[in-house]
């Protein structure tokens, strides 16, 4: 019949179709990356490459590659050394920093840097009167808050005036918010900026094709050492499974946050390399401790003795994070309390406790999210933990938000809603979290993070302190005081820091994880 | 005609103002705003009350909906917050990429269905028509995402003959065979229940013709099979088809954000889901309205061609 013998010749069509094309495109040599060329697999697209306009790791990853900061953290550590300026002094008070900068750096579009170039960024940022203000939103401005006024002195010199001694100044200045960009590139492209960024470092930008790729060049002209690469492109994939395909057909040489689930694949795969580092990070439950029965201390620190931590991060996160002990993570090397370790998982000494304080059986409710920036797995996370305190008698009711949301009803605070909630926190600096989220004066109405309402004068004046102290053996000393005194309240439950991880290629060397979570590429090459 | 199609596009106007009004009600009704969203943990309530105040989003909803609409039809449909760039410039790419994409997904899926309805119904009950029920069942089952990622492990993974995701090579490339290697796996997802869904209406919209009186005639008459199937029985049940075929489309853009999503293919289903899960309210807009008034566009083509074919019905 007719038709047979069209659908015959269709089929043979469609056959021979593929075998042309499977013929061409396995000709090309399908899904090699270009030599001397890095292709980085990302979790989202950028928002944009303006510095002060971001706040997500996703952003700074690529950032940190274009742009340079008045100092920078040491290779594998969180503190700081010179960058772009090359020697600073400080004031016995605390609050005159003078910065000298290093000569003969240029930014990417020819213009010099001079320490009017440095007064411009941190002016645009702070000053709402400023002429290039609107080229923001700058939403982490505010780590600057405490710089009164900026001046030069000739062209080689910065001097930041604080309104009050302000430790963390010198590791917020090595963060992306503090990073140096080129104000002419800000006054030719204004608005856009974002689009077209002009920094000092070892590569620099040269095309941006939306939700396709970001691609940088190698700067010749780079003041130190430039990098083997001639190019880094950054593909945004947001699917993990896509991106782990993506990494196994050999379309990408490295990525980052391997999904727990693929990490051992990669591992037992000699054509991979996997890397791990434990980073500044924390994942904790806040407790409500103003009412309810969290507001007693040993129900706080019977949930810590009811938690299974270990088998949270052995099992559920597949080993891509190790158990929290306190407040500040291992990461911080100088300012951590290595005398302290995790509470133990013993739930005959959590029910004991839970007697002791007469709330046995009691219902508690529990705020989980369902994603986040660093929050890890949240929803198996939650339900494990809901399952642990169920063996203790609890009765843990789980209510689920959308991040967003989640923000919205767990940043104004607990009181009325919840006895627990999930968070978790990334930082630069031993003080940035217990500041705003542990001491008296952050209470959620004074626009903290408190929400759980901690409350502990001795922690209070600890971390005013070791704030306004500028000698890192001193403040060291404040801090692991407080990690003590903490660890012993636990106003949280502290349950993971995560260890980041990335995976490349074997071809790969040169390339190491940072404990900042930055991504730092210049010394990294591939054949 | 002419008439008609001008009354059509007039009718539209008031349903995207109505459409605008809706969307900006949603949106204002989520919890959460653009500022926390882009704050995220350092949202504090001082901070967010700052961006806010920035962004111009301490306004009242009525006055930031006329301003918005003042602009709109100035032809500036605004800037995204969380993407800082003009939105049409983001709509427009977006929505290019994903027409490329349910375009020829459609296709495939009206081609072939059309196909394989029509050998269905010829040999009804045939080993043609049991195999491609068969193939229809399972591809009708079969979740998109899971079909997907399956493709790209064999294909890209596996067999390496395809790109696993994008939309482009990304070094070199940017043609057309380059677009179309691209194209195979994320449009042979896509169209997999459409093509299923019309095939079987193809099926049955050709039997209940093949059995009218007419098709008899034409036999009689000595006219060759091909002629009676393709010019008398295809052409009678293809108006029955496509509405269907209208409706599919639908389902096709709709089904592309899971596509775009696993295929990393730079759509606007992916631009809205997270347009909408940052509280972006002026992507969301321009992403709504532009996807809105294609929907109305393709429903007057599929109008006019249904028309076409058939006469005997009214506009």
């Amino acid at each position: 019949m007719k038709t047979v013998n069209l659908l015959q010749r269709l089929g043979r069509i469609a056959v021979a179709m593929t075998l042309v094309l499977g013929l061409a495109a396995g000709g090309t040599a399908r899904a090699m990356t270009p030599p001397n060329v890095l292709v980085v697999g990302q979790i989202a697209e950028p928002k944009s490459l303006d510095p002060h306009a971001v706040t997500a790791v996703n952003d700074f990853r690529i950032l940190m590659n274009i742009y340079e900061g008045l100092v920078r953290y040491k290779d594998g550590t969180l503190e700081v050394e010179p960058a772009l300026a090359q020697t600073w002094g400080i004031s016995d008070d605390g609050l005159t920093y003078r910065f000298d900068l290093r000569p003969g750096v240029k930014f990417h579009d020819g213009t010099p840097l001079t320490a009017a170039a440095v007064k411009f960024n941190f002016e645009r940022m702070l000053d709402e009167n400023h002429p290039y203000h609107d080229t923001g939103p700058f939403p982490l401005s505010f780590f600057f808050s405490a710089i009164d006024k900026v001046e030069t002195e000739g062209a080689g010199t910065v001097i930041f005036t604080l309104k009050e001694p302000y430790a963390p100044f010198l590791s917020n200045l090595a963060y992306p918010t503090g990073l140096i960009v080129s104000p002419e590139a800000v006054k030719q492209y204004s608005k856009d900026f974002g689009r077209h960024p002009s920094g000092t470092g070892p590569f620099r930008f040269a095309e941006w094709e939306s939700n396709s790729k970001v691609v940088l060049e190698r700067n010749d002209l780079y003041w130190g050492d430039a990098p083997s690469l001639d190019a880094v492109v950054f593909r945004p994939i947001t699917d993990a499974n896509t991106r782990v395909a993506e990494m196994l057909s050999g379309g990408l040489d490295l990525m980052v946050e391997v999904p727990p689930d693929n990490v051992g694949q990669f591992e037992k795969d000699s054509a991979f390399t996997v890397y791990e580092q434990a980073g500044p990070h924390v994942w904790f439950l806040i407790l409500n401790a103003k009412e309810g029965p969290m507001a007693d201390k040993r129900v706080r620190q019977a949930v810590n003795y009811a938690i299974d931590k270990k088998s949270l991060v052995e099992n559920v996160l597949q080993g891509t994070a190790q158990v929290a002990d306190g407040p500040t993570p291992p990461a911080f090397s100088w300012a951590y309390n290595n005398d302290l370790s995790p509470y133990p998982y013993d739930p005959k000494k959590a029910r004991q406790l839970i007697k002791e304080a007469g709330v046995e059986g009691a219902k508690l409710t529990f705020y989980v999210t369902d994603g986040g920036s660093g929050m890890l797995d949240p929803v198996p996370m939650g339900a494990a933990i809901q399952a642990d305190l169920a063996k203790v008698g609890f009765d843990v009711k789980i209510e689920t938000y959308e991040w967003n949301t989640f923000l919205g009803k767990v940043n104004p605070g607990l009181a009325g809603k919840a006895d627990m909630a999930e968070m978790a926190w990334m930082t630069n600096d031993p003080d940035t979290l217990p500041f705003l989220a542990l001491r008296t004066g952050a209470f959620p109405d004074k626009g903290g993070f408190n929400s759980g309402y901690y409350s502990n004068p001795t922690v209070d004046r600890l971390l005013e302190d070791a704030r306004r102290s500028t000698n890192q053996a001193e403040r060291a000393r404040l801090y692991k005081q407080m990690q003590s005194i903490v660890h012993d309240d636990a106003p949280w439950a502290f349950i993971a820091n995560w260890k980041q991880n990335a995976v490349t290629t074997s071809q790969v060397s040169g390339f190491k994880l940072q404990p900042s979570f930055f991504l730092l590429l210049s010394g990294v090459s591939k054949p | 005609m002419g008439y008609y199609i001008l009354k059509r596009l007039l009718l539209a106007v008031p349903v995207l103002f109505g459409l605008t009004i809706i969307v900006f009600l949603i949106m204002a009704m989520i919890p959460g705003d653009p500022a926390t969203a882009i704050l995220g943990s350092y949202a504090t309530p001082e901070n967010v009350a700052r961006l806010n105040r920035e962004l111009g989003l301490d306004r009242s909803l009525a006055e930031q909906y006329f301003v918005w609409i003042g602009n709109l039809l100035q032809g500036d449909f605004g800037r995204s917050y969380t993407l800082n760039r003009p939105v049409i410039d983001e709509v427009l790419e977006r929505f290019n990429a994903t027409l490329i994409l349910a375009g020829a997904a459609l296709l495939m899926c009206s081609i072939l269905g059309l196909l394989a309805g029509i050998v269905s119904a010829v040999h009804q009950f045939g080993w043609a028509d049991r195999v491609i029920t068969f193939v229809v069942l399972i591809g009708i089952s079969t979740p998109s995402f899971f079909l997907g990622l399956l493709l790209i492990l064999l294909f890209a993974v596996s067999w390496r003959v395809l790109p696993a995701s994008g939309m482009f090579a990304i070094y070199g490339g940017g043609d057309l065979p380059d677009l179309l290697l691209h194209l195979i796996l994320p449009a042979v997802t896509l169209s997999v229940v459409a093509t299923g869904v019309i095939a079987r209406l193809t099926r049955a919209a050709m039997l209940e013709v093949l059995r009218q009186d007419y098709i008899r005639t034409a036999r009689a008459k000595g006219l060759s099979e091909r002629r009676v199937i393709y010019r008398h029985a295809f052409k009678v049940a293809l108006v029955n088809v496509i509405p269907v075929i209208g409706i599919q489309a639908g389902f096709v853009l709709g089904g592309a954000v899971y596509i775009e999503t696993v295929f990393q293919w730079p759509g606007i289903g992916g631009m809205l889901v997270k347009a909408i899960s940052t509280r972006d309210l002026l992507l969301v807009q321009g992403g709504v309205l532009v996807v809105a008034a294609s929907y109305v566009l393709f429903n007057l083509l599929a109008d006019i061609a249904q028309y076409m074919l058939d006469p005997r019905l009214k506009l």
